[in-house]
Formats: C-alpha cells, sequence, structure tokens
C-alpha cells in the first residue's frame, strides 16, 4: 500500500483525454471495450437488478405481515423467494462486484484497460440475456422457478414446471459471463501491473479480486455441471438425483454446495478489500498488517473448498464426516478474526473522520462480525440441527449479504463517485441513506434471529400465531429498507447528471493508490504510459 | 444538522426497543429448552458459544467505540504511523484458535452422543409426502396418515385463526415417555425435514434413502413441529404433532389402535359387497378430495397451470374409467401424484374416484363401488 507517485503522471492523463474517440449514442456502449464504460454498465445493471429483487422480497414481506394469506398463492410466494435468491446473488452482488473491478482494478495497478476487452463487452453484454430469459419465465404456464435459488432436486427435477429449463440455460449464461469476467481479471493483475507494482504492493482490493478471480474459475463449471444434471435428469431420462435409478438426491446437494460456499466468500472477499482500503483512508493510517490480510483472505480461499457440507447437516452424513466439516468451519473463524482485528487495529490511534463512504466501512465492519458470529453459532453441528433451514440462518446470510457485501458496495460506490463522475454526491442524501439503511436494516434482519430460535422455518408463506408480532417489525423494516435505497438512486443520478461540486483528482485526504493520481473524473483512458511506483 | 440527525436516530432506536420490549412479552425470544436431555444440551451448548460471541464482540466492539471516540481527527489528533506488530498478530491467531478448540469438544461429545441410534425401545417409520406424513410403528400393526387440521378458512382469513394454527394435525404421531425412540426418516417424493425443536430433532427425508435419529421424551406432553426443508407449494402447511404419553397409556392406545384397524379392515370386506348409493359416495368422496386431492388440484377442480393438472373438464376424469382408478390408486410415476393405495380405504378410493367424475360438470354419471376397486387392483397383481 505504499505507493506513491508524483503528479505530473496525473497531469499527462488529462492531457490524453482530448484523444478520446468513442461512438456516440447507443452504440457507444454496445459495442465499448473501454473499462469504465463497462464497468458503469455492471454496476447500473446490477442496481436495477437490486431494485427488481428487492422488490420482490417486498412481496415477501407483505404476505408476511400477517398470519393467512392475505396477498398471493403459496406457490407464487416460492417463486417470489427463488427468484429473490437468484436475482440478487447472480444480478445485483456479483455484478456490482464486477462492476468495481472493472473501473478500479486497472486503475489501481497503472493498466490503460483490461487485458482482454472484447471479452469484456460480450461478459458483460450477455447478462441482461441471461435475465431476460430468467425473468421471462414469470410468463410461463406455471410461473417462474419456484424451487429456492438452491434448486434441490427432486424438487427441481420430477417435480418442477418447464421453467426450469429457462432457469438452467439463464445460470449457464450467467456462468459464461463470470467465468470470462474472471479470466480477465486474473490476465489483467499479472500481465499488466506498472513497473514497480509488485504483487505485495499491490492495494487489497486488487489482491482479494484476484483471489475471488480463481474462486470463480474453479467454481463456476460445478455450478454448470450441476445445472445440467437437473435438466438431463429433467428431460432426458437421466437419474443423477434419482435413487428409482440409482441416483442420490443427496448428490445434488454436494455438487450444489461445492459451488455454492466457496460462491459465498466470491461475494464477500471483494468486500474485504474495499473496507481496507476505506478504512485507512478515512483513519488517515496505514492499513494494519497488509500482509496478513492477504494470506488471511488467501487462507478463507482454501477453507471455502473444505466447509461446503455445513449447509447439510441435517441431511444425515456419517458422523465423522460432520465432525470435519464442523471443524473446518469454525477454523475460518481464525483468518476472518484476523481480518477484523487488523480492521480495528488501523482505527486504533488514527485520526477519523466519517464521511459516508467510512461510515458504510463501519457498519460493514460491526455488522459484518455479527454475521460472523452467528455463523459460529451455525458451524455447532448439534447446535445446527436446530437452527437450520429457520430464520436464523436467514438473519445470518443477510447479515453477511446484505449488511457485509451490499454495504461495502455502497461505501465502494460512494468512495470512488466524486472518481468516476467527476462530482462530489449529495452529502446530505448520502447521510440520510446511510442513517435510514442503518436503522431500518437492523429492523429488518435482527428480529429474524429470536424468530428463528423460536422456531419459524425459512421459505414458509404462512406462519404459526407465535411468530406475528416479529414478522409484523420485520416487514416494516423490511420496506423502510426498501424506499431507503431509491435514495441511493437520487445520489447516483445526481452524480451521473454531474450535478454537484466538483470533486479534485484527490477527494479524500488520507487516501492513497494510483486511482488518485488521475482527474476526476478520470479520462476516458488513463495510464496509457504506464506510471512508475 | 448532526445533533438533530442524531437525535432523530436515538429516537427511532429507543421506539424500536420498546416495541420488542412489548413484543417480547409472552413471545419466545430464545431456542427452547426442550424435553429430553440432549436437547437442553444443545440448548447449553447453543447459550456458551452465544455468550462467547458477545464477550468476544464486547472486547472487539468496546475497541472500535473507543478508538472512534477518542481517535478522531475532530478530537485534533495526530495519527500515529504503525502499520503491524507481530506479536500482537500471533496472539490474536492462537487466542481465537484456543477459544474454538473449547467449544468443539462439549459439540463434539454431544454430536457423538445424537448420532446414537442403538439400543432403541421403539421404532417409527416416518414418511413424508406432498404434504403430510405418515407414521408406522415398526413394532405394531398401526401406520396412519398425518394431515394439517386447520382450515382453509382460517389461512383465506374468512375464520379467525386459532391458537394452534398451522400447528395442529388430524392424527399425532403417539409415542411413549422414557423410553429410546428411534425415528426412520424417508420420502415418497421431494425432500421434506422432519423437525420437533423441543426434541432437538432436525432429520431430512430424502426420497429412496432412510435416515436415522431418536429421542427419550422426559415429560408426557404435546410438542409442535413443521416441515424443515422446501417441499413445494404446501410446505408451510405441514405439522408435525407428537403426543408423549406415560407408557401404561401408550400401551393402551398402542392395542386400541391396532383393534381399531384390524376391525376397519373386516369392515371393509363386508362392505366389498355393498353398494353405496351417489349421495353416499359423493359426500365422502368430497370429504376425501378436500383433505387428499384439493391442495394440488384445487378445491374447484380447475388445478394450477403448468403445475398441477386440472380435473374438471379434462382428462382421466371425464375419460377411461379404469385409466382413473390406476393413477389415483397406483400414482403416476415421474410426477408429483402419488399412489393413494395405502393411504385411502377402497370405500374411500371408489368415493373420490365418483367425486372427480361427477363433481364441476363432469356428470359423467359413473359411480364406482369399493368392489370395483376390489377388482382393479386383484386384476393389478
Amino acid at each position: 500500500m505504499s505507493t506513491t507517485v508524483t503528479d505530473t503522471h496525473g497531469a499527462h492523463d488529462a492531457h490524453d483525454d482530448h484523444h478520446d474517440h468513442k461512438p456516440t449514442g447507443i452504440k457507444r456502449w454496445l459495442f465499448t471495450t473501454n473499462h469504465k464504460d463497462i464497468g458503469s454498465m455492471y454496476l447500473w445493471f446490477s442496481f436495477a437488478m437490486f431494485l427488481v429483487g428487492g422488490s420482490m422480497a417486498l412481496m415477501i414481506r407483505a404476505e408476511l405481515f400477517q398470519p393467512g394469506m392475505q396477498i398471493i398463492d403459496p406457490h407464487f410466494f416460492n417463486q417470489m423467494t427463488t427468484m429473490h435468491g437468484v436475482i440478487m446473488v447472480f444480478g445485483a452482488v456479483m455484478p456490482a462486484f464486477v462492476g468495481l473491478a472493472n473501473w478500479m482494478i486497472p486503475m489501481m495497478i497503472g493498466a490503460p484497460d483490461m487485458a482482454l476487452p472484447r471479452m469484456n463487452n460480450w461478459s458483460f453484454w450477455i447478462l441482461p440475456f441471461a435475465f431476460l430469459i430468467m425473468l421471462s419465465s414469470f410468463f410461463m404456464p406455471g410461473g417462474a422457478p419456484a424451487f429456492g435459488w438452491t434448486f434441490y432436486a427432486p424438487l427441481s427435477t420430477t417435480y418442477s414446471t418447464d421453467s426450469t429449463a429457462l432457469f438452467v440455460f439463464s445460470m449457464h449464461i450467467m456462468g459464461m459471463s463470470s467465468i470470462m469476467g474472471a479470466i480477465n481479471v486474473i490476465v489483467t493483475i499479472m500481465n499488466m501491473r506498472a513497473p514497480g507494482m509488485n504483487y505485495m504492493k499491490m492495494p487489497l482490493f486488487v489482491w482479494t479480486w484476484f483471489i475471488t478471480a480463481f474462486l470463480l474459475i474453479a467454481v463456476m463449471p460445478v455450478l454448470a455441471g450441476v445445472v445440467t444434471m437437473v435438466l438431463t435428469d429433467k428431460y432426458f431420462g437421466t437419474s443423477f438425483f434419482d435413487a428409482a435409478g440409482g441416483g442420490d438426491p443427496v448428490l445434488f446437494q454436494h455438487l450444489f454446495w461445492f459451488f455454492g460456499h466457496p460462491e459465498v466468500y466470491i461475494m464477500i472477499l471483494p468486500s474485504f478489500g474495499i473496507v481496507s482500503a476505506i478504512i485507512p483512508a478515512f483513519a488517515r493510517k496505514p492499513l494494519f498488517g497488509y500482509a496478513s490480510m492477504v494470506y488471511a483472505t488467501a487462507a478463507i480461499a482454501g477453507l471455502s473448498f473444505l466447509v461446503w457440507a455445513h449447509h447439510m447437516f441435517t441431511t444425515g452424513m456419517p458422523t465423522f464426516a460432520s465432525l470435519f466439516f464442523m471443524y473446518m468451519t469454525m477454523l475460518i473463524a481464525v483468518p476472518t478474526g484476523v481480518k477484523v482485528f487488523n480492521w480495528v487495529s488501523t482505527m486504533w490511534r488514527g485520526s477519523m473522520t466519517f464521511e459516508t463512504p467510512m461510515l458504510f466501512s463501519l457498519a460493514f465492519v460491526i455488522l459484518f462480525t455479527i454475521g460472523g458470529f452467528s455463523g459460529i453459532m451455525l458451524a455447532i453441528t448439534p447446535v445446527d440441527y436446530q437452527y437450520h433451514d429457520t430464520y436464523f440462518v436467514v438473519a445470518h446470510f443477510h447479515y453477511v449479504l446484505v449488511t457485509g457485501a451490499v454495504f461495502s458496495i455502497m461505501a465502494a460506490a460512494y468512495y470512488w463517485l466524486p472518481k468516476w463522475s467527476g462530482v462530489m454526491y449529495d452529502d446530505f442524501l448520502s447521510k440520510l441513506h446511510f442513517w435510514c439503511s442503518l436503522v431500518s436494516v437492523n429492523i429488518l434482519f435482527f428480529p429474524m434471529h429470536f424468530v428463528g430460535l423460536a422456531g419459524m422455518p425459512r421459505r414458509i408463506p404462512d406462519y404459526a400465531m407465535q411468530f406475528a408480532d416479529i414478522n409484523q417489525i420485520v416487514s416494516i423494516g423490511g420496506f423502510l429498507f426498501g424506499f431507503s435505497q431509491l435514495i441511493f438512486l437520487a445520489v447516483a443520478l445526481k452524480c451521473a447528471f454531474k450535478k454537484g461540486e466538483p470533486a479534485p483528482a484527490k477527494p479524500w485526504e488520507g487516501a492513497e493508490g494510483l486511482e488518485w493520481t488521475v482527474p476526476s473524473p478520470a479520462p476516458y483512458h488513463t495510464f496509457d504510459v504506464p506510471p512508475k511506483v | 444538522m448532526k445533533v438533530r440527525l442524531t437525535n432523530l436516530i436515538i429516537g427511532l432506536v429507543a421506539m424500536f426497543a420498546s416495541t420488542i420490549a412489548s413484543a417480547g412479552q409472552g413471545t419466545q425470544l430464545n431456542l427452547t429448552q426442550g424435553v429430553t436431555e440432549i436437547s437442553q444440551t444443545v440448548y447449553g451448548l447453543h447459550m456458551l458459544v452465544f455468550y462467547i460471541c458477545v464477550a468476544i464482540g464486547v472486547v472487539v466492539f468496546g475497541a472500535m467505540f473507543i478508538s472512534i471516540y477518542r481517535h478522531r481527527k475532530s478530537r485534533g489528533v495526530e495519527p500515529a504511523k504503525f502499520h503491524d506488530n507481530l506479536r500482537v498478530e500471533i496472539a490474536w491467531t492462537v487466542i481465537p484458535f484456543l477459544i474454538l478448540i473449547g467449544m468443539a469438544v462439549p459439540a463434539t461429545m454431544t454430536l457423538l452422543d445424537m448420532d446414537d441410534t442403538s439400543d432403541s425401545d421403539l421404532s417409527v417409520l416416518i414418511t413424508g409426502s406432498q404434504w403430510r406424513w405418515h407414521y408406522s410403528y415398526l413394532d405394531y400393526d398401526v401406520e396412519y396418515l398425518s394431515n394439517m387440521a386447520t382450515p382453509r378458512e382460517q389461512i383465506y382469513g374468512r375464520l379467525p385463526q386459532t391458537e394452534n394454527y398451522l400447528l395442529e394435525v388430524d392424527r399425532p404421531l403417539v409415542v411413549p415417555v422414557g423410553q429410546k425412540i428411534r425415528f426412520l426418516i424417508t420420502s415418497d417424493d421431494v425432500i421434506h425435514s422432519w423437525w420437533v425443536p423441543e426434541f432437538a430433532v432436525k432429520k431430512d427425508a430424502n426420497p429412496g434413502y432412510i435416515n436415522e435419529a431418536w429421542t427419550r421424551i422426559d415429560e408426557p406432553g404435546i410438542y409442535r413441529g413443521q416441515c424443515a426443508e422446501l417441499c413445494g407449494r404446501d410446505h408451510g402447511f405441514m405439522p408435525i404433532v407428537v403426543i408423549a404419553k406415560e407408557q401404561a397409556e401408550f400401551d393402551e392406545w398402542i392395542q386400541g389402535e391396532e383393534q381399531r384397524l384390524a376391525d376397519a379392515r373386516a369392515e371393509e370386506e363386508r362392505l366389498l359387497s355393498m353398494e353405496m348409493s351417489e349421495d353416499e359416495l359423493m359426500s365422502l368422496g368430497e370429504q376425501v378430495y378436500l383433505s387428499q386431492c384439493a391442495a394440488c388440484h384445487q378445491p374447484n377442480g380447475q388445478g394450477i397451470p403448468g403445475v398441477f393438472p386440472g380435473l374438471a373438464g379434462v382428462g382421466v376424469s371425464i375419460g377411461d374409467q379404469n385409466a382413473h382408478i390406476d393413477i389415483v390408486v397406483n400414482g403416476s410415476a415421474g410426477t408429483a401424484m402419488q399412489s393413494f393405495r395405502n393411504n385411502l380405504s377402497m370405500r374411500e378410493l371408489a368415493a373420490v374416484i365418483t367425486y372427480e367424475r361427477n363433481a364441476w360438470g363432469n356428470n359423467t354419471g359413473d359411480l364406482v363401488q369399493a368392489a370395483d376397486i376390489h377388482e382393479f387392483i386383484q386384476g393389478n397383481q
């Protein structure tokens, strides 16, 4: 993180700005190979999907506001939970991180663009089609997939509707997009670092994405395999997951979670990188334990391949398999703890200010850690029998995914918006967005712990009387959180239309890194000549 | 502005806390201690890990809040320059590791205990199907289905919801206290999960495979649970009720059940030669249809397009009678249509088929009698 660059390079890049050649109108966006354009498209796409998936969550919360079925049919409720999960995971969180990678990795390592710009265009532009296919299944007889985003066989094979075929094909397309994105990140980082930018000088966001990309390449083919097996089981008479033909439904879960658990870390490792950039910037103090952060990230990535069956403790695994997966899962607490301790130590004896990116990052550290605590509780197999498939699990993964991944994405957006747009975001609206989100997200997810412990299963459209009070509170929190995100839309639109104070090249006093050496907004082409680090 | 925003937040948090507190009265907020030795051990483990997490949280968040309060630029603090410290880093790697070992030891002991299903006194085969449970006592000649008993009128708001809304069944599982009961758990169709929180037993019902779990209940009582694995449309309407009785009461009950089932079989044999009238067939048929078939095919026989086929004016209900009997008796392989041969009596099968062939304007005029079903099954063998 000790990158120092003289200002002359920034001036040089401003000069390059005059040589921009780009088509205008729709062609600019369709045919662009520019990492900044593609990054912006990824980010806008992911925000659109965030609102689509969020409106499905509001549908769920509206139905669960009180006992009894009032608004939607149970079958449609299952479609909502399924599509909410799929869209948030594959449409909102993952593309947001890819968008951030596109924008920031070349600027952070001093590269002019991503290594494979045409593939970059392709990997973005197949995504909208994947989701168009997925969402069009709502108009089929029987509606969209209703078997949960985990699509356990045989509910997704023998007992599913024909929308399964669309689900499988769109999953394939998303998988291809992710793999191409990951290849691009790896090739860029390995080949296009500026002179002097050796691996242990890379910003942690670059490091965490580098490791994430390897995870993606390792597990996306497994997902492709398992969705294909679902397709052939359903339509071509194979019996991978059907005991009547010699298969095993639990095999599905092993394959799915062998993808699924690393996938969870794919959605959180880049967050670690973001927070590791922002906390030092606003604590005005170098990141504590840079090297141990890198090793901890690698350790978490390695362990992520050895813990998948902790999602499956109740499937009837042999005792010793359960024990192995329990121990491995608990072990993950060690490198994750190291990270949290490092962030707190970075703040310790710093000189902190609390701009919006910092507020989101501080909330991230606390709330992600709460999600980590419930994670340790869930790792304890005998107690997991009680927590498994209840709202306790729902609370856990929303703490790590919403107040974890999504909060870090918000932090990143506020941190780099001045660089992207050239104007400062609206400070009042951004703080309003933060405080509304912080309060409502806890009204939304914290009581879920209680209702889960009290015994409410997840994925049910209606519930017993003793869960009524808490579900009402949760639903109110859900609507408050959902509508709070419209404030962010307003902030982002104001920046996009250049409404705001012009931003200097380095708007944050304590920020470090090559991206702050180029002017704001970042010129269309940066680092045509590599900077010296 | 800053001050006012802070006040607003404190106000909101206080409001939220008081709502939670008032909701908290009479609302269960923590895991149940349950009624078995295992469930109490599990509760103890849960609280142990929870308190450890709280302690770690107090230390970590405490340090963070002190830092946020004291090490802020507005207080004129100059930032320190340090960025690593090997000793501290080793300490906060090793200490969590030791704490984890402290959690893993009791967790391992408990798990070994929970997975030991040997030397049981009583075995019950539990079979999940969309969306009901089937209980079969392996040591006795007793088996039956257990359906949710909450009426649709309560679910759809036409009647007020009662105390055990969605957690009541027509025929609960009955077991003795103080005995080691082994559950053998499987499924006829998709994956279900049999869960009773008070026993700390949750085990997936996998089609084609049998899982094992066990419990030994300390106190007589009624214990309620739910299916815990998404199993399709009515996953939320698949409750479990277990009644634990003293051994003597249980013995009396199970003998009564054996007798009752034997009588019912004898009665069925006798009734084979008796014709039922159209009214009898239709009223029994409607009753059976609403409890067994309506979840998928819907009370109005319309089904759900693309998911569950309709019966009104289409398909087997207005087609060949034997094909209709075949699909109800044997089910349809590769679909959600299960076999009802062991779940319904011949009278009930005859009645429900008659009902389907004449309700909702189907008006085939066909009356199916128990003898027809008997003949079909005989011919099938």
